[in-house]
């Protein structure tokens, strides 16, 4: 039985928690605002996707489901978060309406729709944030994996499911804003998203989200299960001739993936101040196992960097030259590929254990 | 037929017209060792297939015990009534070591909550420990079983059937890849794994089957040629025709 925090996912946690009490300070007024504001939330975001590529990574590192629509669960779990902040506006809307949102307003709606009922409270989006992605993610996953669609079939399906998706809430008639999505947020648990401090929790909310995200996905792939998941991944039709039900073990990855998704997207939404169906774009979902593939598939924790070193390059590049950021992103993605199979942080470990022959701890994640 | 452990009668089988297997019928008794040969293309692993669940039969019986019918029976079911398989190309978890390989066949519960809470216990180390002295991979314990030599492979996937203690083992082709000392220490394992467990093995090495000293079947386009001792099935002058005399 490995141990629930390795070397590498106790350096981790513990830099991540060094950022998430260092960054709050830095920017606060006490500290006569050493860094911007702005930055907390910005991280904050950064946090959220590095909570989705470790939901990724848990499905396709350890049980080699390639999701290409993993974007999907994860603005399905923003939509739910932006539903309950939309209620929070109130009347406070540009036209006044106590309880209609401005947008179904406009398309001269008389009452909330059914699946509106109930966003109104906290607890009952945050139990959404989890349920919805989860259980299309099991509804979903319960036909492909029954009839044994993978590898790229199922990669594809996933694509469709998002796009599907995408024209879908596009639809001003679905009842979730069409094109603009949810935006205009005033509150979240009564408290103004505006403020320096609501801003805090919600990053040190995030941080919390990816550790506990972290500690999860290792606890899964530690335990006996994990070694089920890494049979199927490597000889799915060995682990079927020991007896093992495959579509089951990959039915539970995939849920638990997308309901972690979903919380990212949660999480995400108030911090960004907008959820549209732009976030169900294929490309999205793309760029999600492109941040794994960098960070090191099937090790977590270079899931979590690679997205957070990806979108730390694209702040800055979109803030240069735009238009370049496609190309510097597909150019990253081939180098990583050809020069570092193992990604970031495969290359990471690597050197240090030339620095220090004497402790090589290269085989673990192979195997994880 | 009475007492039988499998049973299968006027089996057929065709992959787009092509008879792969054609009205094969075939008696395995519990604890029996019998090995199967026949040239390349004979079915002889289509009927490993048919016999697990993988491949449905067009027509004919397949029974287990005489209550179980197999042609409706997957992979997974047939593996939890006690039927073990190894592939001719040999299939080894390889990012896993050898003794989580061997931990991952050993009999136990196979649900997705089982295994997420489960623990390695006393015995199941007792029982890993036994099976890697047992297939000689005591030293490879912690080696991921990639790093094996071709052989050694052979044999995990051989230490894996047993752990999953199935009544029938099919065993196909172990011996593909090993030196001649390798080869015959297998037979030898398969002589002293038969009669607490049936086996099944198909081989090309005669040296191998010579080893084994069991009942032999011949197969051919699908159906059986021959069948009683290696002597007897070596004197058929079909057998000498179609096979032997290559
Ligand atoms: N799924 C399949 N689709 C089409 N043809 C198949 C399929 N499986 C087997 N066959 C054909 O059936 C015949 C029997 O194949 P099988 O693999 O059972 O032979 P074998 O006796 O195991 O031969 P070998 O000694 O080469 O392993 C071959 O001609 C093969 O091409
Ligand atoms: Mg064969």
């Amino acid at each position: 039985m490995a141990r629930l925090v390795d070397r590498r996912m106790g350096v981790f946690l513990a830099a991540l928690f060094v950022l998430t009490v260092a960054l709050p300070v830095a920017s606060s007024a006490a500290a006569g605002e050493l860094v911007p504001a702005y930055l907390v939330s910005l991280v904050g975001k950064y946090l959220c996707y590095a909570l989705l590529a470790v939901a990724l990574d848990l499905g396709w590192g350890f049980c080699g489901i390639l999701s290409l629509g993993h974007g999907a669960f994860f603005a399905l779990g923003g939509y739910a978060m932006g539903m309950y902040l939309m209620r929070q506006i109130g009347p406070r809307g540009v036209y006044g309406d106590p309880v209609l949102p401005d947008f179904m307003v406009f398309l001269n709606w008389q009452e909330l729709p059914w699946f509106w009922l109930g966003f109104d409270r906290f607890w009952f989006a945050a139990l959404m944030v989890m349920a919805v992605p989860g259980l299309l993610a099991f509804v979903f996953g319960w036909f492909a994996f029954r009839s044994r669609v993978s590898g790229v079939y199922l990669s594809i399906i996933t694509q469709a499911m998002t796009y599907a998706l995408m024209l879908a809430f596009f639809r001003n008639e679905m009842g979730f804003g069409g094109n603009n999505g949810l935006t205009d947020f005033k509150d979240i648990l009564g408290l103004d998203l505006t403020a320096a401090s609501t801003r805090t929790g919600l990053f040190v909310a995030s941080a919390v989200a990816l550790a506990a995200g972290l500690l999860v996905a290792r606890w899964i792939t530690a335990s006996r299960l994990g070694r089920v998941l890494v049979a199927i991944r490597d000889a799915e039709e060995r682990a079927r001739f020991l007896g093992y039900r495959v579509e089951h073990y990959k039915l539970f990855v995939f849920t638990v993936s997308a309901v972690m998704a979903g919380v990212a997207g949660a999480l995400y939404v108030p911090q960004v101040g907008i959820i549209n169906p732009g976030e169900f774009s294929p490309a999205n979902s793309i760029e999600i196992v492109i941040w794994v593939a960098l960070g090191g598939r099937g090790t977590l924790v270079g899931a979590a960097l690679g997205a957070m070193l990806v979108a730390l390059a694209k702040t800055l590049l979109t803030g240069w030259l735009p238009e370049l950021w496609l190309f510097a992103l597909g150019g990253l993605f081939v180098l990583v590929t050809l020069w570092l199979p193992r990604g970031v942080l495969g290359a990471l470990e690597d050197g240090l254990a030339q620095l220090r022959p004497a402790r090589t701890g290269a085989r673990e994640e192979v195997r994880a | 037929m009475s007492g039988s452990l499998l049973y299968l009668s006027g089996v057929g089988k065709s992959f787009d017209g092509f008879r792969a297997i054609d009205n094969l019928s075939l008696v395995v008794f519990p604890g029996e060792l019998r090995a199967v040969i026949g040239p390349n293309g004979a079915g002889k692993t289509t009927m490993m297939d048919i016999i697990t669940g993988k491949t449905r039969p067009d027509e004919g019986e397949v029974f287990w015990k005489e209550s179980v019918d197999l042609t409706r029976a997957d992979e997974v079911e047939t593996a939890r009534l006690g039927i073990g398989r190894k592939f001719q190309k040999p299939s080894v978890i390889e990012s896993l070591t050898v003794a989580e390989n061997l931990e991952l066949a050993l009999k136990g519960p196979r649900g997705v909550a089982a295994r997420l809470f489960g623990r390695r216990g006393e015995t199941e180390a007792r029982e890993i420990a036994r099976l890697l002295a047992l297939v000689r991979l005591e030293e490879a314990r912690d080696a991921p079983a990639g790093s094996l030599s071709h052989g050694q492979k052979q044999w995990l996937e051989i230490g894996m059937l047993l752990a999953q203690d199935p009544e029938l083992l099919l065993v196909d082709e172990p011996a593909a890849g090993m030196t001649d000392a390798e080869t015959m220490r297998t037979a030898e394992l398969l002589r002293e794994i038969a009669g607490r467990h049936a086996v099944v093995v198909v081989e090309h090495d005669m040296e191998f089957v010579r080893a084994l000293g069991c009942k032999v079947t011949v197969l051919h386009q699908g159906r059986v040629l021959a069948e009683g001792s290696l002597e007897h099935v070596s004197a058929n002058p079909e057998v000498i025709e179609v096979y032997l005399g290559r």
